[in-house]
């Protein structure tokens, strides 16, 4: 077989039996060592029992995606078996319990290992991972001692629980030692830059602390509750809010009335809290008050798919409310700019004075990977321009942005959802419509410095997926130019406004492609009404883009001027 | 603004009872600019939607902060203001329709926790400002324009709700009382905790109840309003249960508790056990 830098290995079992844990633990102990990691989560909409799975994608080169095909399955029951076995690759290895006896087809190895007898004998009975580890470490040629150095890390001063740990590693070695490993995973090449282990949503988490975020409201929704989680724990300062409310109406008038009063403003939702969010969010936009309304998407309408991933709210997202309104969006597409997209977006609200939303999805906040560390003391935050003047100020006299005043100091206004004049008071003037729209849209302009990224420019037909296809994408860019067909790469993580140069080049593009996970084909559509001829690939299952297919359906959709691309 | 704004086209309806209540709330507001000695500017009047919310834009006098967000939403917004700025004073107007209709899921919430904020709320039993539908108030039976065979549901009691749900300290007024109206706005403000001060507020065009609160003798009507007895203890809470559910209205300090914590305490309370990270600590922790 030839050597391998890089494994896949899916743990399914039952909500409940440590299937989640188990991947990450693989991932922060492979990370720990100085291999790249990254996981990909699907849940049961229960809280034990259901059939759920999580995989870990480990290699010496860094991971964007979370891999076509599984090299090694652990099935902790025989529904999980029976549902997983197709996706293992020829040459991978099943490892099972001992309660059911497969049979899988040939070219497959499987392995009955009893995870909970063993970690019993260790006297820890939570060992069970470290056994299917143990067992792991040797079917991938891992060096045994990285996973040893990383137990005494994680578990330092407990000897106890070290000491088994330790021995249930070993326990997992001896039940497959004879047998010869199925790949080799090498040596690990650690980046000679600092980095952190992290998942999307505490990473967008840490990054709205890093940005001064003050007031946090929120209300429970799968998948943007850790970040409720987190603020709870975590923005309890001196002069910092985070509080439960009661539903999401109460999240945005709540978030409204802190972000009226000066505070940099926050909530976390998913789409049913983002629909009952609309008419505050529009509210925001009317009155111009900053606010920050992250949307972690997941499979929709209705209450649709809670626990499964999918890019269909970015419509929702520019436009959620009736009226004239178009909002600034910001859509990471990974575990790293899930921070920085936190940061900009509340700077993006100081300075403009209204609602921005943030678009992440429950593959990304679920997502556990090594990146970079970030520089916290490089991140500059803002803070809005704030009216500091005597009585007589008329904040919304100007055309433009002008600066808010805030309760407690002079300069007293109304926040009107009504059409306003200068001073809040509710008008019908033809002429103040006018300028009261203009003068919101206008601040949008404030908002064009956003960055991209293009390579490969001089191509015709460019890729540009948006969100949490990144990944993917990028991972069947690289497959295709490796194939000769050469396609320019555009990618940018700030939606609305496009960055304008973005724009200008994409404009000027034969075609450009859009893969993203939703039915309308969503980003494409909105590309086109700005002038670029967009088209989408399409998926809406649930789950993220696979590379391979990806790839194929790119080149059938190129069809005959694929031919013309591949160089010889 | 004031109503000489000549950009602002609203107009309450001679007669309104809001008329009352806004010279109640500017009695209020001064007194305690006065007493305080903050400028007004430290007061945010959170207003609903309807004819009530606008007595936001009608003040007259020193300007505090106004926020006339959405329909029913008042207190969520208030609560944002208080809980980002627990120094000011804030005050929420909002009338039946918006408080205890499309609003009422708002009151546990906010009684639960003891915010501390002050509810005026308007009530003349009847949608006004969109010409005369009924309200949670209106009377069983009441025909009007949405109501064409009756109204269906029974009359709801506000202020039982209000004991049942917690608030607090429960006030009702009268808006041709505003000078006795004040003061219990004063005391609502003052209150540590969630107030709420309900107030009769006729709309003379859609459901003038006038003569039904004030009484007639020419016709031989009886007052419908009646104050608190001499030697009522308003922390009782059975004795508050009992006048709110005796026929006509009560005015006075119908409930006071003043023995719960508020939102904010309890939110002082957590910090000083609390031990917070900083974005940096955070990322230092995560390191592998």
């Amino acid at each position: 077989m030839a050597s391998r830098n890089e494994i896949v290995v899916r743990f399914a079992g039952e909500g409940g039996q440590g299937v989640v844990t188990a991947a990450e633990l693989l991932a922060r102990a492979a990370t720990a060592v100085g291999y790249h990691a990254l996981t990909f989560a699907t849940f049961p909409s229960q809280i034990l029992g259901g059939p759920t799975w999580t995989q870990a994608r480990l290699s010496t080169e860094i991971v964007r995606s979370p891999g076509d095909s599984v090299d090694v399955l652990v099935a902790f029951n025989e529904e999980a078996y029976n549902t997983h076995e197709v996706e293992v690759r020829d040459g991978g290895v099943i490892m099972h319990d001992p309660s059911f006896t497969p049979t899988p087809r040939d070219g497959i190895k499987s392995f009955s290992i009893p995870f909970d007898e063993l970690a019993k004998q260790t006297g820890e009975s939570r060992s069970a991972n470290m056994v299917v580890l143990g067992a792991l470490a040797h079917l991938v040629s891992m060096p045994q001692q990285y996973l040893e150095t990383f137990l005494e890390s994680r578990f330092a001063g407990r000897d106890q629980v070290i000491k088994a740990n330790l021995m249930a590693l070993g326990l997992g070695r001896d039940q497959v030692k004879d047998e010869t490993p199925i790949g080799d995973l090498g040596t690990p090449n650690r980046p000679d830059y600092e980095q952190i282990f992290i998942k999307g949503n505490d990473a967008l988490s840490i990054g709205a602390l890093a940005a001064g975020l003050d007031y946090y409201v929120g209300y429970p929704i799968s998948p943007a509750t850790p970040i409720l989680i987190f603020m709870e724990r975590h923005l309890v300062g001196e002069g910092q809010f985070a509080y439960q409310v009661s539903s999401e109406i109460e999240a945005i008038g709540s978030l409204l009335g802190g972000g009226f009063s000066g505070r940099k403003a926050m909530t976390a939702t998913s789409g049913p809290g983002f629909s009952l969010m609309s008419e505050g969010i529009g509210l925001s936009w009317m009155t111009e008050i900053p606010l920050v309304v992250v949307d972690v998407q997941r499979g929709g309408p209705a209450t649709g798919l809670p626990t499964k991933t999918e890019q269909s709210d970015l419509l929702a997202a520019l436009h959620p409310a009736h009226g004239d309104v178009e909002l600034p969006v910001i859509a990471p597409g990974t575990v790293e700019e899930c921070f920085y997209a936190a940061i900009v977006a509340i700077n993006w609200a100081e300075r403009y004075q209204g609602p921005v939303i943030i678009l992440s999805e429950h593959s990304l906040a679920e997502r556990a990977q090594n990146i970079p560390k970030p520089d916290v003391s490089a991140v500059k935050p803002e803070t809005r321009d704030i009216y500091k003047g005597d009585d007589g100020y008329l904040r919304y006299e100007a055309w433009e942005r002008s600066p808010m005043p805030i309760p407690g100091s002079p300069g007293a206004y109304i926040a009107n959802g009504s059409e306003h004049d200068s001073y809040g008071d509710t008008t019908h003037l033809p002429s103040r419509h006018v300028q009261m729209t203009e003068r919101r849209f206008s601040k949008l302009k404030l908002l064009e410095d956003g960055t991209f990224e293009s390579e490969n420019t001089k191509e015709p037909i460019a890729l540009m997926t948006w969100g949490g296809s990144k990944g993917s994408t990028r991972d069947t860019y690289e497959a295709l130019k490796e194939e000769g067909v050469n396609l320019a790469w555009y990618y940018t993580m700030f939606i609305n406004p496009l960055p304008p140069e973005l724009l200008k080049e994409l404009r000027q593009k034969e075609l450009v492609i859009v893969p993203e996970l939703n039915y309308l084909g969503q980003f494409a559509s909105r590309l086109r009404s700005l002038g670029v001829n967009a088209e989408a690939i399409t998926q809406y299952t649930g789950l993220p883009f696979r590379v391979s297919e990806l790839g194929q359906r790119i080149k059938d959709r190129l069809g005959s001027s694929a031919a013309r691309m591949v160089k010889a | 603004m004031s109503a000489k704004n000549p950009e602002y086209d609203f107009a309450w309806c001679p007669g309104c009872g809001d008329f009352g209540v806004r010279r109640a709330l500017e009695f209020a507001m001064n007194d305690r600019m006065v007493k305080t000695e903050l400028a007004m500017e430290n007061n945010v009047v959170v207003a609903g939607i309807g004819c009530s919310g606008n007595l936001v834009h009608l003040m007259e006098g020193p300007q505090p902060y106004g926020f006339h967000g959405i329909h029913g939403r008042s207190l969520p917004i208030a609560m944002g203001v208080k809980m980002a700025k627990p120094d000011l004073n804030v005050v929420v107007v909002a009338g039946d329709g918006d408080f205890l209709s499309i609003g009422m899921e708002h009151i546990g919430p906010q009684a639960q926790r003891n915010l501390d904020i002050c509810a005026v709320v308007m009530d003349n039993g009847v949608y006004g400002l969109t010409k005369g539908q009924s309200s949670p108030t209106t009377e069983l039976g009441t025909i009007t324009s949405s109501t064409p065979y009756g109204k269906m549901e029974s009359q709801l009691n506000p202020m039982d709700l209000y004991l049942a749900l917690g608030v607090s300290f429960i006030a009702s007024g009268y808006s041709s009382k505003p000078r006795e109206l004040a003061e219990y706005i004063t005391q609502g403000m003052n209150h540590p905790g969630f107030s709420i001060i309900h107030v009769q507020s006729p709309c003379t065009t859609y459901n003038d109840t006038y003569e039904v609160l004030k009484g007639s003798k020419a016709k031989g009507i009886a007052p419908g309003t009646w104050y608190l007895p001499e030697g009522y203890d308003p922390t009782d809470r059975e004795a508050a249960r009992q006048a709110v559910n005796t026929a006509g209205v009560p005015l006075g300090i119908i409930y006071n508790d003043e023995s719960r914590p508020t939102l904010t305490q309890k939110i002082e309370d957590a910090r000083a056990v609390a031990k917070p990270s900083t974005a940096a600590e955070l990322i230092e922790s995560l390191i592998i």
